[in-house]
């Protein structure tokens, strides 16, 4: 197939880019899916999609009331994280968890001054939280044992036992010092823009191409199977770039996201993932020659992967094996690793590198794929 | 020097390895410098074969050899120096006209030095000069077809192929494009002309005619028409109604082909027959053969001869009051008038044809009629209900077949029965036996499974007309129902028609083929939105000819057009 790729004409090549960028700024759906459909979801992952917790209901039961406890319980209520209710019964508490109204519950049971106060004290509290969401009963359960301890250490330097810890644990969130989910989600939403642009929108005009039949036309002239690609890669080449660069804007300055790393380095990373899922963009039109089918395969190919398995969203080192076998054939997943390095870290060339080297791989590779499956016939 | 032309050795084509062929064992010359029609009916192989020639498919067998070059080995060489036009006209339609010219003149490599007067030439002889920066998509479909042409022929191709140019365009589109083709060609260009219009290839230097993907004629249109001579009649002095002449007369083996003509019928007998009996009962004159007439000689004549389903059908009560009356219909959509004040009433039992341009408002006229737009002025009053006030009550009462059959390609033939008699309010026990009688009537139990779009076309035609009369409807609405199909279909669902109406039902018609516009009782012309004339088939060649030998049904449509046009003029000059 490299006599296709042999004298490209730039007169053709040219003639095509212009035709396309007609149609990209005509065509509102294009601009749509380049402009509008990036800078909403950021808004949306910016704004409405949080990953932290807040205002978390939760229930306390107390069966007795006792001063020692209530500092226990004030640091529940003086948490940003909770929104707590206080009852003495039980039931009325019991019954709010199983209606889904609270996330979990506190009890501290009838007996607990009693027990604390034993010469052994051995008082006890309960922790029930709503297994059907584990992130938020682990962190409950987390922040239990957290204001257990605390309340406990107080309650012993108030009893003029000053309590020297060997050992303090000082947390420190590094690269993303205030845990805000945003800073994740922004750069690595960046990723899931690119695979619309580069995958969804070029298969999709392609495939428009067919249905109207100009494809048929074109095929008959004398243009060569690398003009084609160079007619369509240029064009949608650019519109990508250009809407990576409004991501980044509406990224740092809307949201804060710092870039810690370097444009160029950024500039260049999205480059090469462009050019990937281009590459992948092509070669379902390969295939798909109706609007529908190029739609459908775009999603299920490129963008739910991009969207499940990059690391983008769901943790990646948290998935079960097999799934993270497959996160490797993710392109995505290497260029996510990357956004969120270069917007929060830094540049850490060998990490970047290595992840270029995967993105380009498999960018080689559909290329290969593309150039050996088109051919300008109609079967 | 390699030979000129196209040549096609034992062609074949198969897509699908367990399917029947697209086109098998075509063996043919395509000569240079001549005009080469490919007719056929949808579906025969047509668009595959030259796609063959274009080198865009590769035959399964066989070879295409296109002015020397392979087509399997040496596509480039071909596309050099090939014009070509698919179906849609190949045009970006959200290119600007001129666009689209630049873009095709860059790709073929015509130099920007002479790109200039190669489209002041073309501007100037398709009239696009005016549109030149109008989108594509916003031209009507003879612009665009004009404009595709001019994509085609930049620079001077050798071959041309043109697939179905003309498909759902007007006589007076058709007319411009033949004329286009025949000046703009030099000499030695090879043109492939496909088309399902007869009396289009019937103009062609010779003709390729194909079916079921075999080829069954090739030579020259005229020596088919030939095999006719004598053996085609006409009469207008017969007793009795035409619609009822006619059936009886197709009931006849001797007789192969018999079609109403305005007042007329017309008939093709079978070779060698004795017709003395025929002739002194219907006081049948001799007529000039058609390629057509050659054509279903061809094929063996008419398949079907009677209706079943009308057959089967109760007589309809006589109405006191007219089925349609349009009064004054008017629609507009932003400042453009589509229709203005189309009146006109149509009587029980008639078969009413609508003729016009693509774009005239035909279409926009007819869904106001059936409900499905709703007018701006003027009220549509159809079996005496205004349809505006009583929408519902009137569409049980309708029967609706639009273009293309409107069937569910992915629904079986039995899921889309049950569909249509859903929709049109059957249900229970009727529902169920009305779905039986047309399984019966159709002969539609060897597809019952099938899937509606993998049906051969005359049984798709069957399928739509049993979804449309299956709840007994007192109006049936079709919109240009036989387009891209073969005569020999067109001729059964005629033959139904006639049967439908003799038994009350009236039906409303819209066609761009002149035959069909002859089986009407009425056929009205609209054009630019206004209804220009009104009258039998007959009365309408009569006003435009005098006391002179009657003009054709095509000659009449455009005259009117011709005059309106020049009528309007003056009044613009006058006002």
């Amino acid at each position: 197939m490299n006599l296709a790729l042999r004298g490209l004409s730039l007169r053709r090549v040219w003639g095509l880019i212009k035709k396309e960028s007609y149609q990209i700024v005509r065509d509102p759906s294009s601009l749509i899916i380049a402009f509008v459909l990036p800078a909403m979801l950021l808004f949306l992952f910016g704004t409405a999609v949080s990953l932290d917790i807040t205002n978390l209901k939760v229930g306390i039961v107390l069966e007795e009331t006792n001063p020692d406890v209530n500092l226990f319980v004030e640091s529940f209520t003086n948490s940003p994280y909770f929104d707590v209710t206080i009852s003495r019964d039980r039931h009325k508490i019991e019954k709010m968890v199983l209606e889904g109204e609270l996330r979990g519950m506190v009890v501290v049971p009838g007996q607990f001054d009693r027990d604390l106060n034993k010469a052994t004290p051995d008082a006890k509290i309960q922790v029930i939280t709503d297994g059907s969401e584990t992130n938020t009963a682990s962190f409950l359960q987390n922040y239990v044992t957290g204001a257990w301890s605390n309340w406990l250490n107080q309650r012993e330097a108030q009893d003029g036992m000053v309590f020297n810890p060997p050992i303090e644990i000082v947390d420190r969130i590094w690269y993303n010092e205030d845990a805000n989910s945003h800073f994740y989600l922004l750069p690595g939403s960046i990723a899931i823009i690119m695979t619309l642009i580069g995958t969804l929108l070029t298969s999709l005009v392609i495939a428009r191409e067919w249905e109207r039949g100009t494809m048929e036309a074109l095929m008959a002239t004398p243009v060569s199977i690398g003009e084609i690609i160079c007619g369509k890669i240029i064009p949608y080449f650019t519109l990508g770039m250009c809407s990576m660069i409004l991501c980044v804007i509406i990224t740092v300055i809307g949201f804060g996201v710092p870039l810690r790393g370097s444009v160029w380095l950024l500039m260049l990373v999205s480059a090469l993932y462009l050019g990937t899922a281009l590459s992948m963009g092509l070669l379902i039109s390969t295939v798909a020659h109706n609007q529908f089918v190029a739609s459908q395969i775009s999603l299920y190919v490129a963008y739910l992967p991009s969207f499940l398995l990059s690391g983008f969203i769901f943790e990646i080192s948290s998935m079960p094996i097999i799934l993270r076998g497959i996160t490797y054939f993710i392109p995505a997943r290497y260029f996510v690793n990357n956004l969120q390095t270069l917007f929060l870290t830094g540049d850490v060339f060998k990490l970047i590198f290595m992840n270029c080297l995967w993105v380009g791989l498999f960018g080689i590779v559909l290329m290969y794929l593309v150039v050996k499956r088109v051919r300008k016939r109609l079967d | 020097m390699a030979t000129k032309g196209i040549i096609l050795e034992n062609l074949s084509k198969t897509f699908d390895p367990k399917g029947p062929p697209a086109l098998s064992d075509i063996n043919a010359i395509i000569k240079p410098g001549k005009i080469t029609g490919i007719a056929g009916p949808d579906g025969a192989g047509k668009t595959t074969l030259l796609r063959l020639m274009t080198g865009l498919l590769l035959p399964t067998q066989g070879k295409v050899i296109v002015n020397g070059f392979d087509t399997t080995k040496n596509p480039e060489a071909i596309h050099n120096s090939l014009g070509y036009m698919p179906q849609k006209f190949g045009l970006y339609e959200d290119l600007t006209v001129m666009e689209n010219l630049t873009l095709y003149a860059e790709l073929r490599g015509i130099s920007k030095h002479d790109e200039k007067p190669i489209f002041d030439h073309f501007l100037q002889f398709t009239n696009l000069i005016k549109f030149k920066n109008r989108l594509a998509g916003k031209l009507s479909g003879g612009m665009k077809q004009k404009l595709g042409l001019a994509c085609a022929l930049l620079k001077e191709p050798e071959i041309l192929i043109l697939d179905e140019p003309s498909v759902g365009v007007d006589p007076i589109s058709r007319q411009e494009l033949w004329s286009m083709v025949k000046e703009m060609i030099s000499h030695g260009t090879t043109v492939v002309w496909s088309t399902s219009y007869l009396d289009e290839a019937a103009l062609c230097d010779e003709v390729l005619v194909l079916d079921e993907s075999k080829l069954i004629y090739n030579g020259i249109p005229q020596d088919l028409t030939k095999q006719v001579k004598g053996r085609v009649f006409e009469t207008s002095h017969y007793s009795g109604e035409k619609r009822k002449v006619l059936q009886n007369v197709l009931q006849d083996t001797r007789v192969i082909d018999g079609l109403i003509k305005g007042d007329g019928i017309r008939l093709v007998t079978k070779k060698g027959a004795t017709l003395t009996d025929l002739k002194s009962k219907l006081k049948l004159q001799p007529a000039t053969p058609i390629f057509e007439d050659g054509f279903i000689d061809l094929l063996g004549g008419i398949k079907e001869r009677k209706s079943v389903l009308a057959e089967l059908l109760e007589q309809l009560p006589v109405s006191k009051t007219d089925p349609i009356k349009a009064e004054k219909l008017t629609k507009k959509f932003g400042d453009f008038t589509a229709a203005r004040d189309v009146s006109f009433i149509i009587k029980q039992g008639e078969i009413f044809g609508f003729l016009g341009p693509n774009g005239a408002g035909k279409s926009t006229t007819f869904k106001m009629l059936c409900g499905l737009l709703t007018p701006t002025m003027g009220r549509a009053i159809v079996l005496g209900y205004d349809l505006q006030h009583f929408p519902s009550l009137v569409r049980s009462r309708i029967g609706y077949m639009a273009q293309k059959f409107s069937l569910y390609g992915n629904l079986s033939v039995l899921q889309n029965l049950n569909f249509f008699s859903g929709i049109y309010g059957l249900q229970g026990k009727v529902k169920k036996e009305a779905i039986e009688e047309m399984i019966e009537i159709f002969g539609l139990t060897p597809y019952l499974s099938e899937s509606a779009e993998t049906l051969p076309l005359g049984y798709k035609q069957r399928l739509a007309l049993a979804c449309a009369v299956m709840h007994r409807p007192d109006i049936l609405f079709l919109d240009e129902p036989t387009s891209g199909v073969d005569p020999l279909t067109r001729r059964e669902f005629w033959l139904h028609l006639n049967g439908l109406v003799q038994k009350g039902m009236t039906i409303m018609v819209t066609t761009h083929f002149m035959d069909e516009a002859e089986y009407c009782d009425r056929i009205c012309l609209i054009y630019a939105g206004n209804l220009i004339a009104l009258g039998t088939p007959d009365e309408l060649k009569r006003s435009i000819s005098g006391k002179g030998p009657m003009p054709t049904l095509e000659t009449t449509f455009i005259k009117l057009i011709e005059e309106y046009q020049n009528s309007e003029a003056n009044n613009e000059l006058s006002a």
